[in-house]
């Protein structure tokens, strides 16, 4: 064979072997945090470590009942403010296109989906935080529902634009008013994408630390109040891998498997869903 | 008539949420310059190259944060960018179609892992592998610091930059690839001499778009930098970026001036992100008038 074709070939082989050794290398980490955080989240996890309490500082034993509670009302908390503003505020974006609001608001979501999660930490305890002048779950839920808004917005917004124009001119023709073709064609037809989007949101910020640090704070006990500090999975595992405590290292690789497998479960949920839009 | 009213009172309630959206995003704005006005005032531009971070002394400066920040992303996106420019090329192009689906998951699953998981296995993980290296080259075996921050950043910022090139990638069209394998090409002639060309602005918004990311990420820099107030001299050495600062030191910050310190250092993130997001924002839509105009 020609000399410069065996070199082109020679080449093209090399190149192949670097492109999969770059596409593989990454699977080195998630392969280590998965098989870690299987390893040793199994081996620490019970009913009791589900069930109970913490132990006080430097005791072993004890659970993380408290913060499963609060993730739990955190991001329902989150849920209640976020889902319908964001759906109202989706449907403004796409119904009423043609002015120079919706333009804004467009550029406003994008900006607060691009501010860092701390950023929005400090704006819940400036607007929360700082008028009650205690951390409280509010304030928690009221940082994780400003992350949440955007990706609302935009998915509803996407989703509605998409229903067909028979559709909409069909309700129109029959004689109902646009408000009720909006809420009963429109809104019910894109259902399963905003779904999509809200699920994605909820499993976007159930395992945000940082906007909690100053808001929801964290508590040992068991608290359902809006207007307590209250405890979440994330910053369980924050203090206790920066604390001194080998108990409490073994508990946040514990907490860790409890929370991904709830990031896992809410991603799933939320695939499987968008799949069955597209078969339809 | 009814349904006119029902119309506007429907249209009106919808633009209200609209307007939150808004209000949120320009308030979040105001109130991070309201209340960071204290420190703004007393410091004014200097605020940016003072080295002393004195919470005793009430001075404060940024410049050792805004550093770490930004040799921490950079490092990151240096360490992370042949690699999710490879994924995607593998995803794109070399990838059989079983291995495909797999792949893509994995890079999702990636994204989806939240940030204090990262950092709980960089603290246990990472830092003493770290530390073993340093012990190798006779540096001080700190474990922690800006090398193991960006090696975890480049982890974590490596599924966006890899979905926004693999997306620009498959854009690519067929016709051109296939002329060029008509013409004899081979699979990295295609690759070097039509899909990177072809996809190169997208690629570079991609990886500006994962800066945006690192420089805000927050918890899982926090636990593996190291927290020293200190501008580094070395990029083994332990230090602070401006995420990381606000959320050791928040809840501790007892002074006026030292919350408004911080709190201009949040200020501070926020602009540098907005600037970094409409830099990647921009260069996707003149990508887009391109494509139209071809």
């Amino acid at each position: 064979m020609d000399k410069g074709v065996t070199r082109r070939l020679w080449k093209d082989r090399v190149a192949t072997l670097l492109v999969t050794i770059l596409a593989l290398v990454p699977l080195i980490p998630l392969a280590l945090i998965l098989l870690q955080l299987a390893v040793k989240g199994i081996t620490s996890l019970n009913l009791q470590f589900l069930t109970s309490l913490p132990h006080p500082p430097g005791e072993e034993g004890g659970g993380v009942l408290n913060a499963i509670v609060g993730t739990a009302v955190l991001l329902a908390l989150a849920s209640a403010l976020a889902v319908p503003t964001g759906i109202l505020a989706g449907i403004y974006l796409s119904e009423y296109r043609d002015r120079t609001l919706p333009h804004a608001v467009r550029m406003a979501a994008d900006l607060l989906q691009g501010t860092p999660s701390i950023v929005i930490g400090i704006l819940a305890y400036a607007w929360v935080v700082r008028p009650m002048h205690h951390f409280s779950a509010l304030a928690g839920g009221v940082a994780l529902a400003i992350i949440m808004l955007p990706v609302i917005v935009r998915t509803t917004e996407e989703v509605l634009v998409l229903v067909p124009r028979d559709l909409r001119e069909s309700a129109l023709a029959l004689g109902v008013p646009s408000w009720r073709m909006i809420l009963k064609v429109v809104l019910p037809t894109g259902m399963v994408g905003v779904t999509t989007g809200v699920l994605l949101s909820i499993a976007r910020v159930a395992g945000e630390t940082a906007p909690l640090l100053f808001t929801a704070f964290g508590n040992p006990f068991l608290s359902l109040k809006p207007t307590e500090p209250i405890d979440a999975l994330p910053l369980v595992i924050f203090n206790y891998a920066t604390s001194p405590y080998a108990d409490w290292w073994r508990q946040a690789w514990a907490a860790s498997l409890v929370l991904i497998v709830l990031v896992i479960l809410l991603n799933v949920a939320a695939r499987l869903l968008a799949r069955r839009m597209k078969g339809e | 008539m009814e349904a006119a009213k029902g119309d506007q009172l429907f249209e009106i309630l919808s633009r209200l949420f609209a307007l939150l959206v808004l209000t949120i995003a320009l308030g979040g704005f105001v109130t991070l310059t309201v209340l960071s006005w204290p420190s703004i005032k007393t410091f004014g531009l200097s605020f940016m190259w003072t080295q002393t971070w004195d919470p005793v002394a009430g001075k404060f400066g940024a410049l050792p944060f805004v550093v770490g920040t930004l040799v921490t992303s950079f490092l990151a996106l240096l360490i992370s960018t042949p690699f999710s420019l490879g994924t995607a090329l593998f995803l794109a192009e070399y990838a059989p179609k079983s291995l495909k689906g797999i792949m893509g998951f994995t890079v999702e699953l990636l994204a989806a892992i939240p940030s204090v998981i990262y950092g709980l296995w960089g603290i246990f993980f990472l830092v003493p592998l770290v530390r073993k290296m340093e012990i190798a080259l006779s540096l001080p075996p700190y474990g922690v610091g800006a090398f193991t921050a960006s090696l975890i950043l480049a982890i974590m910022i490596l599924p966006y930059a890899t979905s926004v090139t693999e997306a620009v990638v498959s854009l690519v069209p067929e016709e051109l690839k296939e002329g060029a394998y008509a013409l004899g090409a081979t699979r990295w002639e295609v690759t070097r001499y039509i899909i990177i060309p072809y996809a190169r602005s997208g690629i570079f918004a991609g990886t500006i778009l994962a800066l945006g990311r690192a420089l805000g990420e927050t918890m899982a820099v926090t636990m593996v930098i190291g927290n020293r107030n200190e501008i580094l001299n070395s990029i083994f050495a332990p230090t602070n970026t401006m995420a990381s600062v606000i959320a050791n030191e928040f809840t501790e910050a007892t002074s006026r001036i030292y919350l408004a310190s911080l709190v201009e250092i949040g200020l501070i993130l926020f602009l540098i992100t907005l600037v970094v997001n409409i830099l990647a924002r921009w260069i996707t839509e003149r990508l887009k008038v391109q494509r139209g105009g071809v």
